[in-house]
């Protein structure tokens, strides 16, 4: 597993442009999704970084070019936290059996969708919440129920918006561990974020977007002062520690006087 | 009849209010009277069907609107659903003369029910409940989370448009009993009552009809010793039983029901959510 794409292609994006009503946001996105890809969109707030996401799910139909995806492909979603209704009157049980909704199913889950959601639910180790109320969670236990919820879908490819924003220091370890154990059982990772050494330097793919696809390579390829500074519209400076990359940014004006409280 | 009404509207309001969409009901139900007013006009012995179809057409104009363009939900049915109340009175201003009493229409009384009306209440009552039975999760999964609904593969669009049509009818059947005026509030008031006693959704189901039938039949007798109109009556029941509870959960039922009206206010609550 390398986590760049070697494997069969399981979306492809060809010179496709996206938006809302008369703007558009995105243009001329040419981008392969593979089976064994854990990638990172990169980018700025308001680049398009949601967007090209939507457009991989499909809920946001592409303007012009051409969209191919593999006949029978299941994905999964995972939304940003901060856009969900944390007062709706579910448990976590109820959250993740909600995947589970193909036919005419009766209201109440039957015995081997119990087993099967206390199952996902012990794979991430939250197993004794089932029964509690979602807004009782803590932050990295409300993303594990999303990711139990997706799980059930049995995906082969995974997109998450946003999984660390808002969440402290642990908690993204928690969640970079998860996927990393998920990406090695085969499912393959789509994931946006705008934290560049909390989350995109630890990912082995990477695409730059900002309105465009600026750069589509390895941390080593993508990581680089001028791929960043088109990216960010900022100029960083980009640092090496213990074999990753680290990215600080270059402080010009103001600067801190000394003697000055 | 009453508590029959009482439980429908408890029933579908659940949705209603996680939606954040209380208003509908308010606006819908004008609408409806509007097209109410219309209909005798021009079909006097089908002016329930023509009413419900002004309804239902107000209720998918008001989805589509909300959907396609810049406008929120909450203008678009204040435009579509006072546009609709309007034009129907000022037909009924201009050419109206006869039909059910409008004092009727707008406050309830349940002695202006007739048989037909007995059976389509009962018949709608019906098929809300199977319908919410056999699309349950389809409408859970599209109420919670809409978007990640659409990515799972449920037709969002059309399970949005069944429980307009669902709402519209109910609205229409429950108008003679509750009035045009209270309808709103009996969608409204046992949901947020159920919510602030329980964070399960399915007993949130069960507890607003129970609440929603008690508050009918409860309001109905008060309502024949008071003689007042059955609608004031079994809304000011709903009432008292809110204030009841909120007096009981005090600030704990509160806090569950905070962001019903406005998930944009749970939006904003990242600092709660990675607590």
């Amino acid at each position: 597993m390398t986590g760049t794409g070697v494997g069969p292609a399981l979306i492809k994006l060809e010179n496709i442009s996206a938006g809302y009503d008369s703007s558009i946001v995105l243009s001329d996105v040419t981008l392969t999704i593979r089976e064994d890809q854990f990638t990172g969109i990169v980018g700025p707030s308001g680049a398009g970084k949601t967007t090209l996401l939507r457009v991989l799910l499909g809920t946001l139909p592409a303007r012009g070019g051409s969209i191919t995806t593999m006949p029978g492909l299941r994905t999964a979603y995972v939304p940003q936290l901060e856009t969900v209704n944390w007062n709706f009157p579910i448990t976590v049980e109820e959250c993740v059996l909600m995947s589970r909704e193909q036919g005419r199913r009766m209201p109440w889950a039957s015995a081997s969708e119990k087993r099967e959601v206390a199952e996902v639910l012990d794979r991430l180790g939250i197993a004794e919440l089932s029964k509690r109320h979602i807004r009782s969670l803590s932050g990295g236990q409300q993303q594990r129920m999303f990711l139990a919820r997706a799980l059930l879908r049995d995906p082969q490819l995974l997109l998450l918006d946003e999984p660390t924003s808002g969440v402290d220091v642990s908690t993204r370890h928690d969640v970079l561990h998860l996927l990393a154990d998920l990406h090695e059982d085969g499912v393959a990772i789509v994931l946006t974020t705008h934290d560049l050494n909390g989350m995109a330097t630890h990912l082995p793919h990477l695409v730059c977007v900002h309105h465009r696809i600026v750069a589509d390579g390895t941390p080593e390829e993508v990581i680089r002062p001028d791929v960043l500074e088109a990216t960010f519209g900022a100029r960083m400076d980009v640092l090496e520690h213990l074999g990753i990359r680290v990215v600080v940014d270059e402080m010009r004006e103001p600067r801190f006087v000394e003697g000055v409280s | 009849m009453a508590s029959l009404s009482g439980a429908l509207l408890g029933f579908i309001g659940v949705f209603i209010v996680l939606r954040g969409m209380s208003y509908i009901g308010h606006g819908l139900s004008h609408s409806i009277f509007g097209g109410f007013a219309a209909a005798q006009l021009f079909a006097a012995q089908f002016y329930l069907i023509g009413a419900g179809l002004w309804g239902i057409a107000s209720a998918l104009a008001i989805t589509s609107v909300a959907k396609r363009s810049r406008v929120g939900a909450d203008a678009a049915i204040g435009v579509i659903t006072t546009a609709s109340f309007a034009l129907g009175v000022a037909l009924f201003a201009k050419f109206g003369t006869s039909g059910p009493a409008f004092e009727n229409a707008l406050f309830g009384s349940i002695l202006g029910i007739s048989v037909t009306q007995m059976v389509g209440l009962s018949a709608i009552s019906a098929i809300a409940g199977l319908f919410v039975f056999f699309r349950y999760r389809a409408l859970l999964f599209t109420t919670f989370d809409p978007e990640v609904a659409d990515v799972s593969g449920v037709k969002v669009g059309r399970t949005d448009a069944y429980l307009m049509i669902i709402l519209s009818l109910s609205i229409l059947a429950t108008l003679t009993v509750v009035g045009v005026t209270l309808v709103a509030a009996m969608l409204v008031i046992p949901a947020v009552v159920a919510r602030m006693l329980t964070d399960s959704f399915p007993r949130m189901l069960a507890l607003s009809t129970i609440i929603g039938t008690l508050s009918g039949l409860i309001g109905m007798y008060l309502s024949y010793y008071a003689g007042v109109p059955s609608g004031t009556m079994i809304v000011l029941v709903g009432a008292a039983v809110f204030a009841v509870v909120l007096a009981i959960t005090g600030g704990r039922g509160l806090r569950r029901s905070a962001g019903l009206d406005a998930h944009v206010e749970a939006m904003a609550q990242p600092a709660a959510a990675s607590r």
